[in-house]
Protein backbone atom coordinates (compact mmCIF):
# COMPACT_ATOMS: atom_id res chain seq x y z
CA UNK A 1 0.00 0.00 0.00
CA UNK A 2 1.32 3.40 -0.95
CA UNK A 3 1.39 6.49 1.15
CA UNK A 4 -1.65 8.59 1.71
CA UNK A 5 -0.74 12.26 1.88
CA UNK A 6 -2.66 15.32 2.98
CA UNK A 7 -1.35 18.62 1.62
CA UNK A 8 -2.60 21.74 3.40
CA UNK A 9 -2.75 24.99 1.50
CA UNK A 10 -3.19 23.37 -1.92
CA UNK A 11 -3.89 26.72 -3.58
CA UNK A 12 -0.82 28.37 -2.19
CA UNK A 13 2.27 28.38 -4.33
CA UNK A 14 3.90 25.61 -2.33
CA UNK A 15 0.87 23.39 -1.86
CA UNK A 16 0.28 23.25 -5.59
CA UNK A 17 3.93 22.63 -6.39
CA UNK A 18 4.30 19.91 -3.79
CA UNK A 19 1.09 18.18 -4.95
CA UNK A 20 2.29 18.26 -8.55
CA UNK A 21 5.57 16.65 -7.52
CA UNK A 22 3.78 14.04 -5.40
CA UNK A 23 1.64 13.03 -8.36
CA UNK A 24 4.80 11.92 -10.15
CA UNK A 25 5.67 9.60 -7.28
CA UNK A 26 4.14 6.11 -7.81
CA UNK A 27 4.57 5.20 -4.14
CA UNK A 28 2.08 7.89 -3.19
CA UNK A 29 -1.36 6.38 -3.43
CA UNK A 30 -3.64 9.19 -2.42
CA UNK A 31 -3.09 12.94 -2.36
CA UNK A 32 -5.69 15.05 -0.63
CA UNK A 33 -5.35 18.80 -0.95
CA UNK A 34 -7.00 21.16 1.46
CA UNK A 35 -7.56 24.86 1.01
CA UNK A 36 -10.14 27.58 1.20
CA UNK A 37 -9.60 28.63 -2.39
CA UNK A 38 -9.37 26.79 -5.67
CA UNK A 39 -6.03 25.35 -6.80
CA UNK A 40 -3.94 27.52 -9.05
CA UNK A 41 -2.02 24.79 -10.83
CA UNK A 42 -3.05 21.87 -12.99
CA UNK A 43 -3.36 18.67 -10.99
CA UNK A 44 -3.92 15.14 -12.28
CA UNK A 45 -5.07 13.03 -9.38
CA UNK A 46 -4.98 15.22 -6.30
CA UNK A 47 -8.33 15.34 -4.55
CA UNK A 48 -9.17 18.90 -3.68
CA UNK A 49 -11.26 19.64 -0.62
CA UNK A 50 -12.55 23.14 -0.24
CA UNK A 51 -12.71 23.67 3.48
CA UNK A 52 -11.47 26.06 6.09
CA UNK A 53 -9.06 24.94 8.75
CA UNK A 54 -11.60 24.44 11.53
CA UNK A 55 -10.98 21.56 13.89
CA UNK A 56 -14.21 19.65 13.16
CA UNK A 57 -13.53 19.48 9.43
CA UNK A 58 -9.86 18.66 9.82
CA UNK A 59 -10.43 15.82 12.25
CA UNK A 60 -13.19 14.37 10.05
CA UNK A 61 -10.94 14.66 7.02
CA UNK A 62 -7.98 12.99 8.69
CA UNK A 63 -10.18 10.17 10.03
CA UNK A 64 -12.04 9.61 6.77
CA UNK A 65 -9.03 9.66 4.44
CA UNK A 66 -6.73 7.71 6.79
CA UNK A 67 -3.77 9.80 5.67
CA UNK A 68 -0.41 8.76 7.09
CA UNK A 69 1.51 11.87 6.06
CA UNK A 70 0.61 15.53 6.39
CA UNK A 71 2.55 18.17 4.49
CA UNK A 72 1.71 21.46 6.14
CA UNK A 73 2.59 24.07 3.57
CA UNK A 74 -0.14 26.52 4.46
CA UNK A 75 1.92 28.77 6.73
CA UNK A 76 1.93 32.37 5.55
CA UNK A 77 5.42 33.89 5.60
CA UNK A 78 4.79 36.88 3.35
CA UNK A 79 2.99 39.32 5.58
CA UNK A 80 2.27 41.76 2.74
CA UNK A 81 -0.32 39.44 1.23
CA UNK A 82 -2.70 39.10 4.15
CA UNK A 83 -3.94 41.08 7.09
CA UNK A 84 -2.45 40.33 10.48
CA UNK A 85 -5.79 38.93 11.55
CA UNK A 86 -5.90 36.44 8.66
CA UNK A 87 -2.26 35.63 9.25
CA UNK A 88 -2.97 34.69 12.84
CA UNK A 89 -6.01 32.63 11.84
CA UNK A 90 -4.15 30.67 9.17
CA UNK A 91 -0.81 30.20 10.89
CA UNK A 92 -1.64 29.80 14.55
CA UNK A 93 -5.26 28.64 14.68
CA UNK A 94 -4.97 26.54 11.51
CA UNK A 95 -1.87 24.75 12.74
CA UNK A 96 -3.35 24.25 16.18
CA UNK A 97 -6.43 22.60 14.68
CA UNK A 98 -4.35 20.52 12.30
CA UNK A 99 -2.15 19.26 15.11
CA UNK A 100 -5.17 18.48 17.24
CA UNK A 101 -6.65 16.47 14.37
CA UNK A 102 -3.38 14.70 13.67
CA UNK A 103 -2.91 13.85 17.33
CA UNK A 104 -6.40 12.42 17.87
CA UNK A 105 -6.38 8.99 19.59
CA UNK A 106 -7.42 7.03 16.50
CA UNK A 107 -5.33 9.12 14.09
CA UNK A 108 -3.50 7.32 11.30
CA UNK A 109 -0.93 10.12 10.91
CA UNK A 110 2.67 8.95 11.28
CA UNK A 111 4.62 11.77 9.69
CA UNK A 112 4.17 15.51 9.71
CA UNK A 113 6.25 17.87 7.58
CA UNK A 114 5.91 21.58 8.24
CA UNK A 115 7.17 24.33 5.99
CA UNK A 116 8.36 26.99 8.42
CA UNK A 117 10.66 29.88 7.71
CA UNK A 118 14.02 31.22 8.83
CA UNK A 119 12.02 34.30 9.83
CA UNK A 120 11.87 32.64 13.26
CA UNK A 121 15.51 33.64 13.73
CA UNK A 122 14.74 37.29 13.10
CA UNK A 123 17.47 39.63 11.93
CA UNK A 124 19.38 41.87 14.28
CA UNK A 125 22.79 43.30 14.94
CA UNK A 126 23.51 40.78 17.68
CA UNK A 127 22.98 37.79 15.41
CA UNK A 128 25.70 35.29 14.62
CA UNK A 129 26.75 35.07 10.99
CA UNK A 130 25.16 31.64 10.69
CA UNK A 131 22.21 30.43 12.71
CA UNK A 132 22.20 26.76 13.52
CA UNK A 133 18.89 25.06 14.26
CA UNK A 134 19.45 25.44 17.99
CA UNK A 135 20.69 29.04 18.09
CA UNK A 136 18.25 31.26 19.92
CA UNK A 137 17.16 34.46 18.23
CA UNK A 138 18.69 37.64 19.59
CA UNK A 139 16.35 40.30 18.26
CA UNK A 140 13.03 41.21 19.78
CA UNK A 141 9.97 39.63 18.19
CA UNK A 142 8.36 42.70 16.72
CA UNK A 143 6.31 41.55 13.78
CA UNK A 144 3.08 39.65 13.45
CA UNK A 145 4.38 37.02 11.05
CA UNK A 146 7.41 36.21 13.20
CA UNK A 147 5.29 36.00 16.31
CA UNK A 148 2.81 33.66 14.65
CA UNK A 149 5.56 31.43 13.28
CA UNK A 150 7.18 31.20 16.69
CA UNK A 151 3.85 30.22 18.17
CA UNK A 152 3.47 27.57 15.50
CA UNK A 153 6.94 26.25 16.28
CA UNK A 154 6.10 26.09 19.97
CA UNK A 155 2.98 24.06 19.16
CA UNK A 156 5.07 21.75 17.02
CA UNK A 157 7.55 21.11 19.80
CA UNK A 158 4.70 20.26 22.16
CA UNK A 159 3.08 18.07 19.53
CA UNK A 160 6.30 16.15 18.87
CA UNK A 161 6.70 15.56 22.59
CA UNK A 162 3.11 14.44 23.15
CA UNK A 163 2.94 12.20 20.07
CA UNK A 164 6.07 10.07 19.90
CA UNK A 165 4.41 7.89 17.24
CA UNK A 166 4.47 10.83 14.80
CA UNK A 167 7.71 11.87 13.09
CA UNK A 168 7.73 15.66 13.00
CA UNK A 169 10.03 17.31 10.46
CA UNK A 170 10.26 21.06 10.50
CA UNK A 171 11.89 22.87 7.60
CA UNK A 172 13.01 26.45 8.03
CA UNK A 173 13.47 27.98 4.62
CA UNK A 174 15.66 30.95 3.85
CA UNK A 175 14.37 33.65 1.49
CA UNK A 176 12.97 31.94 -1.54
CA UNK A 177 13.65 33.16 -5.03
CA UNK A 178 12.90 31.51 -8.31
CA UNK A 179 11.20 31.84 -11.66
CA UNK A 180 7.62 31.83 -10.39
CA UNK A 181 7.39 32.77 -6.73
CA UNK A 182 6.64 36.31 -5.65
CA UNK A 183 8.13 37.37 -2.35
CA UNK A 184 8.70 40.81 -0.83
CA UNK A 185 12.34 40.61 -1.92
CA UNK A 186 11.53 39.54 -5.48
CA UNK A 187 9.11 42.45 -5.76
CA UNK A 188 11.91 44.80 -4.69
CA UNK A 189 14.21 43.30 -7.31
CA UNK A 190 11.48 43.88 -9.91
CA UNK A 191 11.59 47.63 -9.40
CA UNK A 192 13.61 49.79 -11.82
CA UNK A 193 15.98 50.70 -9.02
CA UNK A 194 16.25 48.40 -6.05
CA UNK A 195 15.69 50.11 -2.70
CA UNK A 196 18.31 49.52 -0.04
CA UNK A 197 18.77 50.82 3.48
CA UNK A 198 21.22 53.71 3.38
CA UNK A 199 24.63 52.66 4.65
CA UNK A 200 23.84 48.96 4.83
CA UNK A 201 24.58 46.17 2.41
CA UNK A 202 23.48 42.98 4.15
CA UNK A 203 24.54 39.46 3.29
CA UNK A 204 21.52 37.46 2.26
CA UNK A 205 20.95 33.81 1.70
CA UNK A 206 18.47 32.37 -0.76
CA UNK A 207 16.95 29.07 -1.66
CA UNK A 208 15.57 28.30 -5.10
CA UNK A 209 11.89 27.37 -5.31
CA UNK A 210 12.55 23.94 -6.81
CA UNK A 211 14.95 23.15 -3.99
CA UNK A 212 12.15 24.00 -1.56
CA UNK A 213 9.83 21.42 -3.10
CA UNK A 214 12.66 18.90 -3.32
CA UNK A 215 13.56 19.44 0.32
CA UNK A 216 9.96 18.85 1.42
CA UNK A 217 9.77 15.63 -0.59
CA UNK A 218 13.21 14.60 0.65
CA UNK A 219 12.27 14.71 4.32
CA UNK A 220 8.95 13.08 3.48
CA UNK A 221 10.74 10.13 1.89
CA UNK A 222 13.48 9.86 4.49
CA UNK A 223 11.12 10.47 7.41
CA UNK A 224 13.84 12.30 9.28
CA UNK A 225 12.59 13.94 12.46
CA UNK A 226 13.83 17.29 13.68
CA UNK A 227 14.40 20.83 12.56
CA UNK A 228 16.28 21.60 9.36
CA UNK A 229 17.46 24.84 7.86
CA UNK A 230 17.05 24.91 4.11
CA UNK A 231 19.15 27.45 2.21
CA UNK A 232 21.43 27.60 -0.76
CA UNK A 233 25.19 27.57 -0.27
CA UNK A 234 26.88 30.85 0.55
CA UNK A 235 25.45 34.31 0.84
CA UNK A 236 25.73 37.48 -1.17
CA UNK A 237 25.29 41.19 -0.56
CA UNK A 238 22.02 42.84 -1.51
CA UNK A 239 23.85 45.07 -3.99
CA UNK A 240 25.12 41.98 -5.76
CA UNK A 241 21.61 40.49 -5.91
CA UNK A 242 20.50 43.66 -7.65
CA UNK A 243 23.51 43.54 -9.98
CA UNK A 244 22.71 39.94 -10.94
CA UNK A 245 19.25 41.16 -11.90
CA UNK A 246 20.75 43.99 -13.94
CA UNK A 247 19.64 46.61 -11.45
CA UNK A 248 21.29 49.25 -9.33
CA UNK A 249 20.57 49.73 -5.67
CA UNK A 250 19.31 53.06 -4.43
CA UNK A 251 20.02 53.73 -0.75
CA UNK A 252 16.67 55.41 -0.18
CA UNK A 253 15.43 53.65 2.92
CA UNK A 254 16.30 55.51 6.10
CA UNK A 255 18.67 53.60 8.41
CA UNK A 256 16.93 54.75 11.55
CA UNK A 257 13.27 54.76 12.56
CA UNK A 258 12.44 53.30 9.16
CA UNK A 259 9.10 51.90 10.27
CA UNK A 260 7.78 55.28 11.26
CA UNK A 261 9.30 57.24 8.39
CA UNK A 262 8.01 54.82 5.80
CA UNK A 263 4.52 54.65 7.26
CA UNK A 264 3.01 57.15 4.77
CA UNK A 265 4.34 55.07 1.85
CA UNK A 266 3.05 51.75 3.11
CA UNK A 267 0.55 51.54 0.32
CA UNK A 268 3.18 52.20 -2.33
CA UNK A 269 5.94 49.83 -1.34
CA UNK A 270 5.46 46.51 0.38
CA UNK A 271 8.09 46.65 3.05
CA UNK A 272 7.04 44.83 6.17
CA UNK A 273 9.26 45.35 9.24
CA UNK A 274 10.78 41.87 9.00
CA UNK A 275 12.05 42.68 5.50
CA UNK A 276 13.40 46.03 6.65
CA UNK A 277 15.46 44.43 9.39
CA UNK A 278 16.62 41.83 6.89
CA UNK A 279 17.79 44.61 4.58
CA UNK A 280 19.82 46.05 7.44
CA UNK A 281 21.44 42.99 8.95
CA UNK A 282 20.80 40.08 6.63
CA UNK A 283 20.63 36.54 7.87
CA UNK A 284 22.54 33.33 7.34
CA UNK A 285 21.58 29.84 8.39
CA UNK A 286 23.75 26.78 8.87
CA UNK A 287 22.67 24.24 6.29
CA UNK A 288 24.87 21.32 7.33
CA UNK A 289 22.16 19.30 9.07
CA UNK A 290 19.98 18.79 6.01
CA UNK A 291 22.92 18.09 3.71
CA UNK A 292 24.12 15.44 6.18
CA UNK A 293 20.85 13.56 5.61
CA UNK A 294 21.82 13.23 1.96
CA UNK A 295 19.98 16.17 0.44
CA UNK A 296 21.75 17.81 -2.49
CA UNK A 297 20.83 21.32 -3.53
CA UNK A 298 20.59 22.12 -7.20
CA UNK A 299 21.11 25.86 -6.63
CA UNK A 300 23.42 27.98 -4.52
CA UNK A 301 22.24 31.30 -3.07
CA UNK A 302 23.65 33.17 -6.04
CA UNK A 303 22.18 30.51 -8.32
CA UNK A 304 18.73 31.16 -6.88
CA UNK A 305 19.08 34.88 -7.60
CA UNK A 306 20.26 34.08 -11.09
CA UNK A 307 17.35 31.72 -11.66
CA UNK A 308 14.98 34.51 -10.64
CA UNK A 309 16.81 37.08 -12.77
CA UNK A 310 16.56 34.94 -15.89
CA UNK A 311 12.83 34.42 -15.44
CA UNK A 312 12.32 38.12 -14.73
CA UNK A 313 14.11 39.07 -17.94
CA UNK A 314 11.95 36.64 -19.89
CA UNK A 315 8.83 38.01 -18.22
CA UNK A 316 9.71 41.54 -19.19
CA UNK A 317 9.93 40.47 -22.82
CA UNK A 318 7.03 38.09 -23.29
CA UNK A 319 4.79 39.06 -20.40
CA UNK A 320 3.13 37.03 -17.70
CA UNK A 321 2.20 33.41 -18.41
CA UNK A 322 -1.53 32.84 -17.95
CA UNK A 323 -2.46 31.06 -14.72
CA UNK A 324 -4.40 27.85 -14.50
CA UNK A 325 -8.15 28.18 -14.02
CA UNK A 326 -9.73 25.56 -11.89
CA UNK A 327 -13.24 24.42 -12.87
CA UNK A 328 -15.02 21.93 -10.70
CA UNK A 329 -16.87 20.22 -13.54
CA UNK A 330 -13.76 19.80 -15.66
CA UNK A 331 -11.76 18.40 -12.75
CA UNK A 332 -14.54 15.98 -11.82
CA UNK A 333 -14.80 14.85 -15.41
CA UNK A 334 -11.12 14.01 -15.69
CA UNK A 335 -11.06 12.22 -12.37
CA UNK A 336 -14.27 10.18 -12.47
CA UNK A 337 -15.76 9.98 -15.98
CA UNK A 338 -15.61 6.57 -17.65
CA UNK A 339 -14.83 8.29 -20.93
CA UNK A 340 -11.33 9.17 -19.75
CA UNK A 341 -8.72 6.48 -20.30
CA UNK A 342 -6.60 6.39 -17.16
CA UNK A 343 -3.31 4.59 -16.66
CA UNK A 344 -3.54 1.56 -14.35
CA UNK A 345 -2.28 2.12 -10.83
CA UNK B 1 44.42 38.67 20.93
CA UNK B 2 45.82 42.00 21.96
CA UNK B 3 45.43 44.95 24.24
CA UNK B 4 43.13 47.66 23.00
CA UNK B 5 43.35 51.44 22.95
CA UNK B 6 42.37 54.77 21.35
CA UNK B 7 38.86 56.19 21.40
CA UNK B 8 38.27 54.95 17.87
CA UNK B 9 40.63 51.99 17.91
CA UNK B 10 43.62 52.42 15.64
CA UNK B 11 45.35 49.25 16.81
CA UNK B 12 43.07 46.80 15.00
CA UNK B 13 44.00 47.85 11.44
CA UNK B 14 47.66 48.04 12.40
CA UNK B 15 47.70 44.51 13.81
CA UNK B 16 45.69 43.13 10.89
CA UNK B 17 48.00 44.82 8.40
CA UNK B 18 51.05 43.50 10.25
CA UNK B 19 49.85 39.89 10.32
CA UNK B 20 48.54 39.93 6.77
CA UNK B 21 51.79 41.24 5.32
CA UNK B 22 53.93 38.89 7.41
CA UNK B 23 51.88 35.69 7.09
CA UNK B 24 49.92 36.38 3.89
CA UNK B 25 46.79 35.11 5.60
CA UNK B 26 43.55 36.97 6.16
CA UNK B 27 42.71 38.00 9.70
CA UNK B 28 39.15 38.32 10.94
CA UNK B 29 38.61 40.90 13.63
CA UNK B 30 35.94 40.38 16.22
CA UNK B 31 34.31 43.59 17.32
CA UNK B 32 31.40 44.98 19.21
CA UNK B 33 27.91 44.62 17.73
CA UNK B 34 27.80 48.39 17.69
CA UNK B 35 29.80 48.36 14.46
CA UNK B 36 27.13 46.40 12.70
CA UNK B 37 24.46 48.85 13.76
CA UNK B 38 26.25 51.87 12.33
CA UNK B 39 25.44 52.69 8.72
CA UNK B 40 28.35 52.81 6.25
CA UNK B 41 30.91 52.03 8.97
CA UNK B 42 29.37 48.60 9.50
CA UNK B 43 29.43 47.76 5.82
CA UNK B 44 33.03 48.86 5.33
CA UNK B 45 34.04 47.12 8.52
CA UNK B 46 32.57 43.80 7.44
CA UNK B 47 34.15 44.14 4.00
CA UNK B 48 37.61 44.42 5.53
CA UNK B 49 37.15 41.29 7.61
CA UNK B 50 35.19 42.48 10.61
CA UNK B 51 32.98 39.96 12.33
CA UNK B 52 30.47 40.54 15.11
CA UNK B 53 31.84 39.17 18.37
CA UNK B 54 29.39 36.30 18.72
CA UNK B 55 30.89 33.10 20.20
CA UNK B 56 29.45 31.06 17.30
CA UNK B 57 31.18 33.29 14.75
CA UNK B 58 34.55 32.92 16.47
CA UNK B 59 34.15 29.17 16.83
CA UNK B 60 33.20 28.70 13.17
CA UNK B 61 36.14 30.77 11.94
CA UNK B 62 38.64 28.99 14.15
CA UNK B 63 37.38 25.43 14.08
CA UNK B 64 35.70 24.98 10.71
CA UNK B 65 37.41 27.55 8.51
CA UNK B 66 40.81 27.36 10.28
CA UNK B 67 41.27 31.11 10.01
CA UNK B 68 43.07 33.65 12.15
CA UNK B 69 40.85 35.61 14.48
CA UNK B 70 41.84 38.81 16.24
CA UNK B 71 40.07 39.70 19.43
CA UNK B 72 40.39 42.41 22.04
CA UNK B 73 39.12 40.86 25.26
CA UNK B 74 38.98 44.19 27.05
CA UNK B 75 36.40 45.44 24.59
CA UNK B 76 34.99 48.94 24.97
CA UNK B 77 36.28 49.14 28.53
CA UNK B 78 39.74 49.66 27.07
CA UNK B 79 38.93 52.15 24.35
CA UNK B 80 36.82 54.20 26.73
CA UNK B 81 39.66 54.77 29.19
CA UNK B 82 41.14 58.21 29.47
CA UNK B 83 44.71 59.21 28.78
CA UNK B 84 45.81 59.17 32.41
CA UNK B 85 45.11 55.43 32.65
CA UNK B 86 46.89 54.51 29.39
CA UNK B 87 48.51 51.09 29.09
CA UNK B 88 46.66 49.80 32.12
CA UNK B 89 44.84 46.69 31.03
CA UNK B 90 41.18 46.40 31.93
CA UNK B 91 39.29 43.27 32.90
CA UNK B 92 39.43 40.59 30.20
CA UNK B 93 35.69 40.25 29.86
CA UNK B 94 34.51 36.91 31.18
CA UNK B 95 37.37 34.99 29.65
CA UNK B 96 35.24 34.12 26.66
CA UNK B 97 38.20 34.23 24.30
CA UNK B 98 39.95 31.49 26.28
CA UNK B 99 36.83 29.36 26.30
CA UNK B 100 36.35 29.67 22.53
CA UNK B 101 40.00 28.84 21.92
CA UNK B 102 39.63 25.76 24.12
CA UNK B 103 36.47 24.70 22.30
CA UNK B 104 38.06 25.25 18.91
CA UNK B 105 41.28 23.53 19.98
CA UNK B 106 43.54 26.41 19.02
CA UNK B 107 46.22 28.31 20.93
CA UNK B 108 45.92 31.94 21.96
CA UNK B 109 48.68 34.23 20.74
CA UNK B 110 48.93 37.38 22.86
CA UNK B 111 50.15 40.56 21.20
CA UNK B 112 51.28 43.61 23.12
CA UNK B 113 50.71 46.89 21.30
CA UNK B 114 52.38 50.18 22.09
CA UNK B 115 51.48 53.39 20.30
CA UNK B 116 47.73 53.21 19.91
CA UNK B 117 47.09 55.07 23.16
CA UNK B 118 48.89 58.15 21.90
CA UNK B 119 47.20 58.20 18.49
CA UNK B 120 43.85 59.30 19.85
CA UNK B 121 43.97 60.12 23.55
CA UNK B 122 40.66 60.53 25.33
CA UNK B 123 40.65 63.50 27.69
CA UNK B 124 37.17 63.27 29.01
CA UNK B 125 34.03 61.15 28.64
CA UNK B 126 30.56 62.61 28.33
CA UNK B 127 28.00 60.42 30.02
CA UNK B 128 25.05 62.53 28.89
CA UNK B 129 26.02 62.45 25.22
CA UNK B 130 26.73 58.73 25.32
CA UNK B 131 23.32 58.12 26.78
CA UNK B 132 21.60 60.38 24.29
CA UNK B 133 23.28 58.68 21.33
CA UNK B 134 22.96 55.17 22.71
CA UNK B 135 26.72 54.63 22.64
CA UNK B 136 28.74 52.76 25.25
CA UNK B 137 30.87 55.87 25.76
CA UNK B 138 31.30 59.27 24.19
CA UNK B 139 34.92 60.39 24.21
CA UNK B 140 36.18 63.93 23.92
CA UNK B 141 39.59 63.37 22.42
CA UNK B 142 42.58 65.61 21.94
CA UNK B 143 42.15 65.00 18.22
CA UNK B 144 38.66 66.50 18.36
CA UNK B 145 39.91 69.60 20.14
CA UNK B 146 42.67 70.06 17.63
CA UNK B 147 41.02 69.01 14.36
CA UNK B 148 37.37 69.71 15.08
CA UNK B 149 34.63 67.30 16.07
CA UNK B 150 34.30 65.56 12.69
CA UNK B 151 37.86 65.43 11.41
CA UNK B 152 38.92 64.53 14.92
CA UNK B 153 37.01 61.26 14.58
CA UNK B 154 39.22 60.06 11.76
CA UNK B 155 42.40 62.09 12.16
CA UNK B 156 44.94 60.25 14.28
CA UNK B 157 48.02 61.77 15.84
CA UNK B 158 51.32 60.36 14.64
CA UNK B 159 52.68 57.66 16.92
CA UNK B 160 55.14 54.85 16.50
CA UNK B 161 53.40 51.51 16.76
CA UNK B 162 55.31 48.57 18.13
CA UNK B 163 53.79 45.13 18.27
CA UNK B 164 55.31 42.34 20.28
CA UNK B 165 53.99 38.86 19.57
CA UNK B 166 54.27 36.81 22.74
CA UNK B 167 54.59 33.03 22.99
CA UNK B 168 51.43 31.14 22.06
CA UNK B 169 49.42 29.79 24.95
CA UNK B 170 48.08 26.27 24.43
CA UNK B 171 45.48 24.77 26.73
CA UNK B 172 45.82 21.02 26.37
CA UNK B 173 42.12 20.32 26.84
CA UNK B 174 39.83 18.31 24.55
CA UNK B 175 38.00 20.54 22.04
CA UNK B 176 34.23 20.74 21.45
CA UNK B 177 33.24 20.35 25.09
CA UNK B 178 29.93 21.75 26.23
CA UNK B 179 31.58 23.61 29.11
CA UNK B 180 35.04 24.17 30.49
CA UNK B 181 36.11 24.68 34.06
CA UNK B 182 35.41 28.32 34.78
CA UNK B 183 38.31 28.56 37.22
CA UNK B 184 40.69 27.18 34.59
CA UNK B 185 39.35 29.68 32.05
CA UNK B 186 39.72 32.61 34.42
CA UNK B 187 43.22 31.49 35.47
CA UNK B 188 44.36 31.29 31.86
CA UNK B 189 42.79 34.64 30.98
CA UNK B 190 44.43 36.28 33.98
CA UNK B 191 47.82 34.74 33.14
CA UNK B 192 47.59 36.10 29.60
CA UNK B 193 46.57 39.49 30.91
CA UNK B 194 49.57 39.58 33.22
CA UNK B 195 51.95 38.53 30.44
CA UNK B 196 50.70 41.31 28.17
CA UNK B 197 50.84 43.88 30.96
CA UNK B 198 54.43 42.90 31.72
CA UNK B 199 55.38 43.02 28.05
CA UNK B 200 53.82 46.49 27.83
CA UNK B 201 55.84 47.70 30.80
CA UNK B 202 59.04 46.39 29.25
CA UNK B 203 58.25 47.96 25.90
CA UNK B 204 57.34 51.29 27.48
CA UNK B 205 60.51 51.32 29.57
CA UNK B 206 62.51 50.86 26.38
CA UNK B 207 60.58 53.45 24.38
CA UNK B 208 62.48 56.71 24.04
CA UNK B 209 60.01 58.69 22.02
CA UNK B 210 56.29 58.40 21.27
CA UNK B 211 56.94 59.37 17.65
CA UNK B 212 60.15 57.59 16.86
CA UNK B 213 59.83 54.54 19.09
Amino acid sequence: MGRRVLVTGLSTFWGGRVAQALEQDPTVEVIVGLDTEEPTVELERTEYVKADQSYSILSRLVRATKVDTILHTFLVVDSTRSSSRALHEINVIGTMNLLAAAGAPDSSVRHLVVKSSSLVYGAGHRDPAWFSEETARTSRVGTEVERSLLEVEAYLSDFAEDNPQVTVSRLRFANVLGPDIRTPLSRLLDLPVVPAVAGFDPLLQFVEENDVVRAILHVMEQETPGIFNVAGEGNLPWSECAALCGRRIAPILPPFAADRLLMPFNRLIDLPPEVLSLLRYGRGVDRSRLTSTGFRYSFTSAGAVDSYAKAARLRRTIGEAPGYRWERDVETFFRTSSAVVRPER
Amino acid sequence: MANHAAAIPSDAPVIVHGIETELKRPVYTLADFLFRQTPVVGTIWSRVGGVAAHPDNAYRLLREDKELVLVFPEGTKATAKTYDTRYQLRRFGRGGFVEIAMRAGVPVIPIAVVGAEESMPTLWRSKALAKALGLPYFPVTANMLLLGPLLGLVGYFPAKFKLKVLDPVGFDVPPDQERYSKSRVMDEAEAIRVSIQEALHTMLSERRSVWRG
